[in-house]
């Protein structure tokens, strides 16, 4: 008879929902087209906000890079560095941040129409995704000025756009299911946006963690347990020519852990999304 | 016959019913404090000291054929709505298990995901991919779209400026356009005019014949009487009667007399209390107690109380209410007989009154019965702990027979007189 056959049954066991998701494609579109149109709605200057918000960052953070002399390596602008490091982080933290508010922003989708629940979370990360690109505008404009030519290492910029893509699809996810159930999370989350802030090297740069005497190997180790550890010094080395050599170990061990955070979160999410509906 | 296209078997919901938490979400803090009192103190079960399992639906079985238009009946809480939001899969069974075969839409709201700062067109494609339409889809229909909704000239305007009929028209133009193998509906013809009303009335027969399953909930028996061919009793979440419609809504307003809208308190007065108010009953014109009243027929309420201090003064009232309008009317036991209530000496024990209702210009819906005791501006004397809840069903008024809906709390039928002053 038909060809779309639906079991409805309790418990997860969903043998078609990734090919439900692939049908569900137009509205993964639809929601985040529709985020990026209402948020500049009745903004004066609008999408320069995009650029506005990660440039005052940038330069605050290279404020204090500079107030506490952290070094930079030779022939890089302090700013450029900076910025290199910013702008994936504030890519992570307003995707981490909004995904893991979506779920509740959406509710009366959620209790009133079917569709993969994936959908959400993910729209939004792809609306910071494209804040992000906008945003690269002030990395182009700042080595622009100090005529600061990347080489071909910047071809490898894809790639850890990706690794940053996997940790906050990954991260975002974990945190919108509990975010449903706990509503605690809407107190934790911008904590740890904040932490995060100072933990990830952004004013200061990875190889000055990992060269020190003062830290103990342990908290070396801690540190490169933060998945964005390995995003950040995968962007700079890409973005400024391999002056900022990756630590291999500790880029590894971040990455996995992204990696980690992305099965964890798909699947804790996919176990709860039955029952968002009946709690949210 | 295996045209089978909805097969529900052995479907059954249940909620957790949480007690003391007034919210429903759970907070960390709570299980963290939970957990630690359990370690604790091995015996203290917190969270089965204070929820309840509930059952919204509980061993639901039937089947529904390719081309069916299914009507969906009972009381409010009977499960309808969960039912629904099963079958369009927002939430999961508890136990049991469905098949069906084909696209399913659902319109459990009207502009499900609207944006008020959008457009009109935006909102067009966004509520259209929400419910399931891809972009191709939807550009092909779009003209039929707006011009169904009547809202060409405002198509650029954001919809938080549309007037709230413009707002229900394009919302139900979206959803009338979906070409599912399946539509469920859910009351959506509650809102917007009476003349929009009809014209979704007749988009939605023209969709089911074209040979589409659909599934209806409605209060609005006429509405089912006219859109389906079979129907669907629930009573508290179990299947009570499914066969064709007319049978089954001919059945559905007869059975009030089985249950009893009857509600008593007989426990015991306060210390210096002078009058409590024991029972409140809803009559049919048998003068039994029923749940149900037809307004073909007389309705009475019969109002017990107990005098407990002999007095003069004392009055006893009721408030009938709607579901949907609101207070209707209060009528007072010295409204009549003022003289003879008045000045009247309550002796010590039980009365037993019966009130007529104006059933001919209740309107169909639910009500609900508040019945107090007072000495008019000197005291109160009693207020029934319960609510009375009954239903009107309107099976003659001029509105019962049309699907057009009317304005207005009460359905009065005025003598209309022509008088041609200018021939005399």
């Amino acid at each position: 008879m038909s060809r779309n056959r639906i079991v409805i049954e309790p418990g997860t066991a969903d043998s078609n929902y990734w090919k439900d998701l692939w049908n569900y494609r137009g509205l993964f579109y639809f929601l985040a087209w529709r985020d990026i149109l209402v948020r500049y709605k009745q903004t004066v200057i609008g999408v320069l906000w995009s650029v506005l918000r990660p440039l005052l960052t940038v330069m605050v953070m290279a404020f204090i890079g500079w107030l506490f002399n952290s070094a930079t390596p030779d022939n890089v602008p302090r700013l450029l560095l900076v910025s290199a490091a910013t702008l994936p982080w504030q890519f992570f933290s307003n995707s981490f941040s909004d995904a893991s508010n979506s779920l509740l922003a959406n509710s009366n989708l959620l209790t009133k129409v079917y569709f993969p629940r994936l959908i959400v979370p993910a729209s939004t990360v792809i609306v910071c995704l494209i804040d992000f690109a906008i945003s690269f505008v002030i990395l182009i404009g700042i080595m622009v000025y100090y005529q600061y030519m990347p080489d071909l290492k910047i071809l490898m910029l894809p790639l850890f756009l990706l690794l940053a893509l996997i940790t906050s699809i990954g991260t975002g996810l974990y945190i919108a299911a509990l975010n449903v159930k706990y509503r605690d999370f809407r107190i934790i989350v911008p904590f740890i946006v904040q932490f995060g802030l100072y933990v990830s090297p952004i004013a200061f740069s990875s190889s000055q963690i990992y060269n020190s005497d003062r830290i103990p190997q342990f908290a070396k180790y801690l540190y490169s347990m933060n998945p964005m550890v390995s995003v950040i010094d995968g962007f700079r080395w890409s973005i400024l020519r391999g002056t900022t050599p990756i630590y291999m170990p500790g880029f590894l061990l971040s990455a996995g852990i992204s990696l980690l955070f992305l099965i964890i979160g798909v699947r804790y999410f996919r176990k709860m999304e039955k029952t968002f509906a009946d709690v949210i | 016959m295996s045209n089978t296209i909805i097969k529900v078997e052995n479907l059954s919901k249940s909620y957790i019913l949480k007690h003391q938490n007034t919210e429903n979400y759970t907070a960390l803090r709570d299980v963290i404090t939970n957990k630690a009192k359990s370690i604790f103190n091995s015996s203290a079960k917190t969270p089965s000291a204070t929820s309840e399992e509930f059952w919204a639906l509980r061993d639901l079985s039937f089947d529904v054929e390719q081309g069916d238009r299914v009507g969906i009946i009972g009381r409010n809480g009977a499960g309808k709505s969960t039912l629904l939001k099963i079958l369009s899969r927002i939430v999961a069974p508890t136990k049991g298990r469905i098949t069906i075969d084909g696209r399913v839409a659902s319109l459990l709201e009207v502009g499900t995901g609207f944006h008020p700062e959008l457009s009109g067109r935006e909102n067009i494609y966004l509520n259209g991919s929400i419910l399931g339409m891809n972009k191709a889809e939807i550009t092909r229909k779009f003209d039929e779209i707006v011009t169904f909704a009547e809202v060409e000239r405002f198509l650029d305007t954001p919809v938080k400026r549309y007037s709230s009929g413009m707002y229900v028209r394009l919302a139900f133009a979206v959803a009338a356009h979906l070409e599912p193998e399946i539509l469920i509906v859910d009351e959506v013809l509650a809102v917007g005019d009476a003349e929009f009303q009809k014209k979704c009335l007749g988009k939605m027969q023209d969709i089911s014949g074209e040979g589409r399953t659909v599934l209806f909930v409605s209060h609005n028996m006429a509405a089912i009487s006219s859109l389906c061919n079979k129907a669907i009793v629930l009573e508290k979440g179990t299947l009570f009667e499914n066969g064709p419609t007319d049978k089954i809504i001919n059945s559905y307003l007869h059975r009030g007399e089985r249950n009893t809208g009857e509600t008593r308190d007989d426990s015991p007065a306060a210390p210096n209390a002078k009058l409590k108010i024991r029972s409140v009953k809803v009559l049919n014109e048998n003068r039994n107690s029923v749940s149900e009243l037809n307004n073909a027929n007389k309705g009475f309420i019969e109002i017990g109380f107990e005098v407990l201090q002999e007095g003069r003064g004392y009055d006893v009232s009721f408030v009938l209410n709607h579901a949907q309008y609101g207070p209707i009317f209060t009528s007072c036991l010295k409204d009549v007989d003022t003289e003879k209530n008045d000045g009247r000496i309550w002796k010590k024990g039980n009365y037993t009154f019966v009130i007529e209702l104006p059933m001919d210009m209740l309107r169909e819906g639910d009500y609900m019965m508040t019945v107090g005791s007072a000495i008019p501006k000197m005291e109160v004397l009693d207020h029934f702990k319960y609510e009375t809840q009954f239903f009107i069903f309107d099976s003659v008024s001029p509105v019962a027979k049309t699907t057009e809906g009317r304005g207005g709390a009460v359905l009065p039928i005025l003598g209309w007189e022509e008088h041609n002053f200018t021939n005399s």
